[in-house]
């Protein structure tokens, strides 16, 4: 279970560009929740899901994971439990660094980084089965360098490594948004099928108001630092697209964009 | 014939120091003019103990271990005190000036009389008796041995977990975060292996020359990222080298065109003019003037 209580995060502070954007701000995501999270540019996404990986620190609140309050711990230290997947592709993997580098550099999360091999041969096979499971042909390619891959085999490879080991919580912003739609489908699929299958509890932001009401078990709209939005259950099976999109457009129009 | 046994011994000492530099400049984007600090204490320190009567082969060593402690001081003023790369360079390199001139006592230190790593009786008798249809290559073969183990420890240790990370943070640090990894220790981890190597090469410099000055320093740091900047951009060229034996072979280049620069009628006072001037146009040329864009 992942819990924000009481988040307080003001930009800038004594500056002329303060800026509060939470203000006792709460959440609380139950475990294997898959929850949706949308909303306009500067409503405090991607501050949030920082704030829970500890990448930025709230000036109030508790970060509470599993019933222990977390914030003393930094960045590295929270991230051992969680996958976590950016927008931009090329933050999730290493581009000097070819595919069978980059698999066994996830695939050691957890373990210490010492002076042994840092390829094991003998997982090369189950690497390749997992990278034939992406239908990317990604298999044939464990020795080409990440960087000269396409956006879509980068995110969908960035995907794979963050969920490789166990983790508890996958922290997804906006993963889709710099793909193509018919890869973002794909990427968008493949999250699914990982979330399910280890029953990740996931927090995913996206910018596409379809995948928030098609995927995950909960919908939350944010603006202004706030949730205004919130369904699960079975609130949020019988959302739809127009629903939603009315609402969107309502507070956009509001912030005049 | 002469002129070419210089270069190739220079260009090896030096090789091994810019190996370092590869991993700071190259790796770690981190211009590190600690180096200019480092290098001389490498010679200082296997001066004086070569003349306390310390096996020459075992400065070798302690030098390695005494440079990754001056890397670890530069990255614990950057990482943890958050002083900019140059800065935290410029910082150690000062105070390292002062600090080798303090363990050796004075400006210039000599040790002709000592035996070293290149002269003693082991090798004498070696290249006198079975090798002596080497005699003369003496120097130059030691070195050859000495930077290929260096190069391959390193390229082995490129290999490794601890490897992939210092490559990773490099790369893409924030996937180095995303590992549970704290880049800052792996940074200051590379900044000491970095200094380790010019340390050593310091120390291997001084048994060939037999003697410290306090100036020996001054432009080591400039050397070495000429001779990275000519090593990388050969490796594109010529791709069957790995990247570490592209850098020795661009310190050698370096070395050749400095030696040619005073065949040409420079003196040998005009040494580091000659050394910034070959900079610039090594930057130039190969267009790596500009900084590495980062993500
Ligand atoms: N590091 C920062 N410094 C100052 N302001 C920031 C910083 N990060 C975000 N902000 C501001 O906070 C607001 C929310 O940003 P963000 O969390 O990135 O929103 P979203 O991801 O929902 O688009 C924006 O107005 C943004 O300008
Ligand atoms: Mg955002």
């Amino acid at each position: 279970m992942l819990e924000l209580k009481n988040i307080c995060k003001i930009y800038n502070p004594g500056s002329v560009n303060e800026m509060t954007l939470f203000d006792d701000f709460n959440l609380t995501v139950p475990d294997k929740q898959f929850v949706a999270v949308v909303g306009s540019n500067g409503s405090g996404k991607t501050s949030m899901l920082n704030v829970i990986c500890g990448s930025i620190l709230a000036d109030r609140g508790e970060v509470i994971v599993n019933g222990n309050n977390i914030n003393s711990q930094r960045d590295f230290e929270r991230q051992r439990i969680i996958g976590r997947v950016y927008q931009d592709p090329s933050k999730g993997t290493c581009p000097s660094m070819n595919i069978l580098e980059n698999m066994s550099i996830a695939d050691n999360k957890g373990k210490p980084f010492g002076l042994t091999r840092g390829v094991n041969k003998h997982q090369i096979n189950r690497y390749k089965e997992m990278l034939s499971q992406l239908g990317l042909g990604l298999e044939d390619k464990l020795y080409t360098q990440v960087g000269s891959l396409s956006g879509g085999q980068r995110q969908a490879l960035a995907l794979l490594m963050s969920t490789m080991t166990p983790i508890q919580f996958l922290i997804l912003d906006e993963h889709t948004a710099a793909l193509d739609p018919k890869t973002a489908d794909i990427i968008m699929e493949l999250t699914e099928k990982v979330v399910r299958e280890k029953e990740l509890t996931t927090i995913m932001v996206t910018h596409n108001l379809r995948y928030a009401v098609e995927y995950g078990d909960r919908l939350i709209m944010m603006h202004q630092g706030k949730a205004i939005v919130d369904k699960d259950g079975a609130d949020k099976k019988n959302i739809n697209t127009e629903e939603i999109m009315k609402i969107f457009n309502e507070i956009s129009v509001e912030c005049g964009n | 014939m002469a002129l070419l046994i210089s270069v190739l011994e220079q260009g090896l000492i030096y090789g091994i120091m810019a190996l370092g530099m590869y991993i700071t400049y190259k790796i770690l984007d981190f211009p590190d003019m600690t180096v200019d600090g480092c290098f001389p204490f490498g010679v200082v320190l296997a001066v004086v103990m070569i003349r306390a009567g310390v096996p020459p082969i075992m400065t070798l060593p302690i030098c390695f271990f005494a440079g990754c402690f001056i890397g670890t001081l530069t990255g614990l003023i950057n990482v943890v005190f958050k002083v900019r790369d140059l800065l935290a360079g410029i910082i150690m390199m000062t105070a390292l000036y002062s600090v080798n001139l303090r363990i050796a006592g004075r400006a210039n230190l000599p040790m002709y009389d000592y035996y070293n790593i290149f002269d003693n009786n082991l090798l004498n008798s070696l290249f006198e008796g079975p090798l002596s249809f080497l005699a003369g290559f003496q120097t130059v073969i030691v070195l050859l041995i000495i930077t290929v183990v260096v190069k391959l420890v390193l390229d082995w240790y490129m290999s490794t977990k601890s490897g992939f990370m210092l490559r990773a943070v490099g790369d893409n640090d924030v996937l180095v975060t995303s590992m549970g990894i704290n880049k800052g220790k792996v940074r200051i981890m590379g900044l000491a292996i970095a200094n380790g190597l010019v340390a050593l090469s310091g120390s291997i410099y001084a048994q060939q020359q037999g003697y410290f000055d306090v100036s020996m320093g001054t432009g080591t740091a400039v050397v070495g990222l000429a001779s990275v900047i000519i090593g990388t951009s050969l490796l594109k060229k010529i791709s069957f080298f790995k990247i570490t034996t592209s850098v020795v072979i661009g310190s050698i280049i370096y070395k050749a065109c400095v030696a040619i620069a005073i065949k040409c009628g420079l003196q040998s006072t005009d040494l580091k003019l000659i050394t910034a001037v070959l900079f610039l146009i090594i930057l130039i040329v190969t267009m790596d003037r500009k900084k590495k864009v980062k993500g």
